[in-house]
């Protein structure tokens, strides 16, 4: 096969950043592939694409497209690639057909061929019916094929795709990647950038980028080998699987574990022995059974290992567990105009409980979220938190829950010690009691070393645990996390969810919306939103457990998401 | 270049400005309303001054002074026989002067010495204490001729007589040269302010990536996104100056194609500063702050248009050379209310000239279908 892309030492340096967006990568790829360009955000990802497409300009090493540079003839290599940014590019004050024909004049596609090329790329993306609706009004899903169907206006030899699928619903991600296996087909050559890395599983090729640096390239087999065989799972846990998983962590077979559903996912080190089942203290019925691995084990295994430490926050108050239920939602209704947001939403927390709000942008769980958390007053139906109403006492239900918002907003301009004082001030802690906490806090998150670095410039790892220690530091009853750990590398996720797996123990209850279907695994209960709906609320291992099939022994949570929507869809086509 | 690339942009910039409600609010609310702010609200004229005559002893004399200031139109009078009550209300702003006829007005006045009469002026506010002292002082040279020829006997021949005769601006209204300033106001605004969002909103959106990635050229992007914008400019300036002189019925005595030159060169500097503002920022809060204080502050300041240049230190002067709006106001002006004047056209149409073409080319020196 020939080589449509080499890239030759290539490095990349933005002035405001201390790291190396790129640092010297090397790589070719092959025409007619479709190649996983995999890493968590901050990794480089997007400065790749875009050295590609000739919008930056490399500061050392060289790059070539179909032998051309692509900053000196941009023109030429232009014609020959689409690029889909994040957010798709789309005009949203602009209709479907509208935004069509902007990139088909663009790009000089012209007469009769514009009218074939508009038929069969509204075919293929099932848009037809939608040519006069504003791209704004679009799903999700839709934003995502229109964006694709306008980078496809004129056939391209390069197609590069930035993180196509994140957010979109996980039936719209699958029809995307069916569509694009068929890009692949007719000879089009796909780079697919990702933050999830189960969908380096799907590629042909990957490219692994980590802090900037390629530290695979090749096919995802051959990395998901070299973790064959060190993959177990420990199931039939009777007590405390997090105990289990803090206990697996500090072992020294132990590279890397997970909470999976009901059961502790681990990997071992290469050489290691497996572990006694009485080390891990998983119960008289706990077995250990080793299952094939995943690219995330394997990525883990090439940044060598998870997080490992002891959540430092073991020691915070202890409250006690039980059967208290200390959020309830009953009814929970949003309308926006004409507009229904979230409809009948009903469901009851259980203190110590993690329980999650699983599903893709748009449909409804953010709204549900900001209802529960006082943020936001609903239509009809009813929040309550610790057994006060949101409508008529909300401040004093407020100063019961902690709250971490999705993007990180603690004040860049403080110091991370400013930040602890201005939180502890707002929460109306003062004088010893305040030096206290904040002692305490610093303690616990081990946050003793950059007191006085301003909190934008700290690591993503230790920017997370300052974000937790201010939402947490008037010792709340209840934790909001709002896509806390989406596009988060692995480790830093690792060590996020070992903190709040130890606050749980300790008896907090932590309601967590997500996108990212995978994380539905750490919680004790998920319920899954979708189109403003609750459509399954369990245990994550029950709700898989329903996509048992003969094809799909073992269904991964987006299998299940994926059946039980086609299984409702079924039942209103009846 | 391409045209039907150029055309493909300048649709789609067409089509989103149509459907912006905020464009829109832009390009036909704000000019009306700025027109009305200065049509209406702001003026130099002097209002009703409020004067305080405080007669010592009330004498016929005393009487018809008084009465001579009652019939002009510029003053509401109070009188009083006590000085200390206006003191405290001139303090506290109420009174713009006092006027103190002393016990011996009358008899000094008649006996044709000097009659002295204090005025005490509020100094707070220059403009108006100089407008109060310089009318007293004509009302009293008045009233004394009108004494004489009701005593029969024959006034004072002056030595010199003035007839003054306003030129241009006949009824002396600031509205006639407030209004016609404030056009160059609105199209600072449109042609900064609207430019600098609208590329800053592509950036923010992150279609402008997807733009780039396409064979569209710079030059391309350049006059696709401003043909449109310039074309609505001159659309609120069209409609601006019907209701300046449909409605506040400020005359206008220059030529129609003059004015359009003159705010079309004038529409592509506005456009240049809004272009380079949205290479300084991708944002568009910072953005709109930026033309705030880069585009409209100064036009506002050093244009003539409200402040008067003349009265400004000689280093302001000539910094007001670099403003735009400083060539437009004086153009407005004259076109407006005294004509076609060449002289004072051609060096504004040249300095809006100078100032496009080294706009653009520092603009085209930055544009580029890259991210850095």
């Amino acid at each position: 096969m020939s080589k449509l892309v080499t890239i030759d030492g290539l490095t990349k340096r933005f002035h405001n950043q201390n790291r190396s967006a790129l640092q010297n990568v090397t790589t070719q790829i092959e025409s007619g592939r479709i190649v996983g360009l995999v890493g968590p955000d901050g990794a480089g990802k997007t400065t790749l694409l875009r050295l590609i497409a000739g919008l930056l300009r490399a500061d050392d090493g060289r790059i070539e497209v179909g032998g051309l540079d692509p900053v000196a003839n941009a023109r030429q290599v232009r014609k020959r690639i689409a690029y889909m940014p994040q957010r798709f590019g789309l005009y949203e004050d602009l209709s479907v057909g509208e935004n069509l024909i902007l990139y088909a004049d663009l790009r000089g596609v012209v007469g009769s061929a514009r009218k074939e090329t508009f038929e069969r790329l509204l075919e293929f993306t099932g848009l037809g019916s939608f040519t006069d609706r504003l791209a704004g009004a679009l799903s999700g899903g839709m934003k995502q094929k229109l964006g694709l169907a306008c980078a496809l206006v004129a056939t391209p030899e390069l197609l590069l795709l930035d993180e196509p699928s994140v957010g979109v619903d996980p039936i719209s991600r699958r029809e995307l990647w069916r569509m694009v296996g068929q890009l692949t087909e007719e000879g089009i050559t796909v780079v697919w950038a990702t933050a999830y890395l189960d969908e380096a599983e799907q590629c042909e090729t990957v490219l692994v980028l980590s802090e900037g640096e390629l530290i695979f390239d090749g096919r995802p087999t051959d990395l998901t080998a070299g973790v064959d065989g060190r993959v177990y799972l420990v199931e039939g846990i009777k007590g405390d699987r997090r105990q289990v998983l803090n206990r697996a962590r500090q072992h020294e077979a132990v590279l890397d574990g997970t909470i999976q559903a009901s059961d502790v996912r681990l990997l071992l080190m290469e050489t290691a022995q497996v572990p006694s089942l009485d080390s891990l203290t998983g119960g008289a019925g706990a077995r250990l059974r080793r299952i094939p691995p995943r690219f995330e084990d394997a990525f883990i295994d090439l940044i060598g290992g998870g997080f490992r430490a002891e959540s430092p926050f073991a020691r915070n108050s202890e409250r006690s567990h039980g059967a208290t239920i200390v959020v309830e939602a009953r009814g929970l209704t949003r309308m926006f105009g004409s507009f229904t947001a979230a409809s009948e939403i009903s469901f009851d927390v259980r203190r110590g409980e993690v329980f999650g709000l699983i599903g893709p942008n748009g449909a409804g769980k953010s709204t549900t979220f900001k209802m529960l958390c006082g943020l936001l007053k609903p239509t009809s139906g009813e929040a309550r938190i610790a057994g006060v109403d949101l409508r008529t006492a909300a401040s004093q239900a407020r100063a019961r829950l902690g709250y971490m918002a999705q993007k990180f907003s603690l004040y860049g301009d403080l110091s991370t010690l400013q930040n602890l004082r201005f939180f502890a001030r707002v929460y109306g802690l003062t004088g010893a009691k305040q030096r206290l906490t904040i002692e305490r806090m610093i303690d616990s998150f081990a946050l003793a070393d950059k007191l006085d670095e301003n909190s934008s410039q700290l690591p993503l790892g230790f920017k997370q645990r300052l974000s937790l220690a201010c939402a947490t530091m008037h010792e709340p009853d209840v934790l909001f996390l709002d896509e806390p750990t989406s596009g988060v590398d692995p480790r830093t996720r690792r060590e996020f969810w070992a903190h709040i797996n130890t606050m749980v123990t300790n008896g907090v209850t932590v309601i967590v919306t997500t996108h990212f279907l995978d994380e539905a695994e750490y919680c004790d209960r998920a319920a899954l939103i979708y189109r403003g709906g609750m459509v399954a609320l369990g245990p994550p291992s029950e709700l898989k457990a329903r996509a048992i099939s003969p094809e799909l022994p073992s269904p991964t949570f987006e299998d299940a998401f994926i059946a039980l929507i086609e299984q409702i869809e079924a039942g209103r086509a009846r | 270049m391409t045209f039907s690339r150029l055309a493909a942009i300048m649709r789609k910039e067409t089509r989103q400005a149509v459907r912006d409600p905020s464009t829109l609010m832009i390009s036909g609310l704000l000019p009306i309303m700025l027109i009305f702010l200065f049509g209406y609200a702001v003026s130099f004229d002097p209002r009703e001054l409020s004067i305080g005559v405080v007669v010592e002893q009330p004498t016929s004399e005393t009487e018809s002074f008084v009465a001579s200031l009652r019939n002009t139109r510029y003053f509401g009078i109070e009188v009083a026989i006590d000085r200390q009550v206006f003191a405290s209300r001139m303090a506290a702003g109420k009174l713009d002067a006092i006027i103190v006829l002393p016990q011996d007005f009358s008899a000094t006045a008649l006996r044709g010495e000097a009659a002295p009469i204090q005025v005490l002026v509020d100094g707070g506010d220059p403009n108006t204490a100089g407008l109060v002292g310089s009318y007293v002082e004509m009302l009293v040279l008045n009233w004394l001729e009108q004494e004489w020829l009701d005593r029969g006997q024959p006034p004072l021949a002056p030595l010199v007589s003035i007839e003054p005769r306003t030129w241009f601006n006949a009824e002396v209204s600031s509205r006639n040269y407030l209004v016609p300033g404030s056009l160059a106001i609105i199209l600072t605004i449109i042609g900064a302010l609207l430019t600098a969002l609208v590329v800053a909103r592509e950036w923010e959106r992150g279609t402008m990536e997807a733009l780039l990635a396409t064979p569209v050229g710079p030059l391309e992007l350049l006059l696709g996104k401003l043909i449109p914008y310039f074309v609505l400019g001159l659309g609120s300036f069209m409609l601006s100056v019907l209701v300046t002189v449909g409605f506040f019925d400020v005359p206008f005595r220059g030529s129609f194609l003059a004015l359009a030159l003159a705010a079309s060169l004038f529409m592509l500097c506005s456009l240049g500063q809004g272009l380079l503002i949205s290479t300084l920022t991708r944002n568009q809060l910072v953005a709109a702050q930026v033309a705030v204080m880069l585009a409209f502050l100064p036009a506002f300041y050093f244009s003539n248009f409200v402040f008067e240049l003349d009265s400004m230190p000689p280093a302001l002067q000539l910094f007001s050379y670099v403003i735009p709006a400083r060539f437009l106001v004086s153009t407005l002006q004259t076109q407006f209310l005294a004509g076609n004047v060449w002289a004072v056209l051609l060096p504004d149409l040249a300095g809006l000239a100078i100032f496009g073409i080294v706009i653009f080319a520092v603009c085209a020196l930055f544009t580029r279908t890259r991210l850095d």
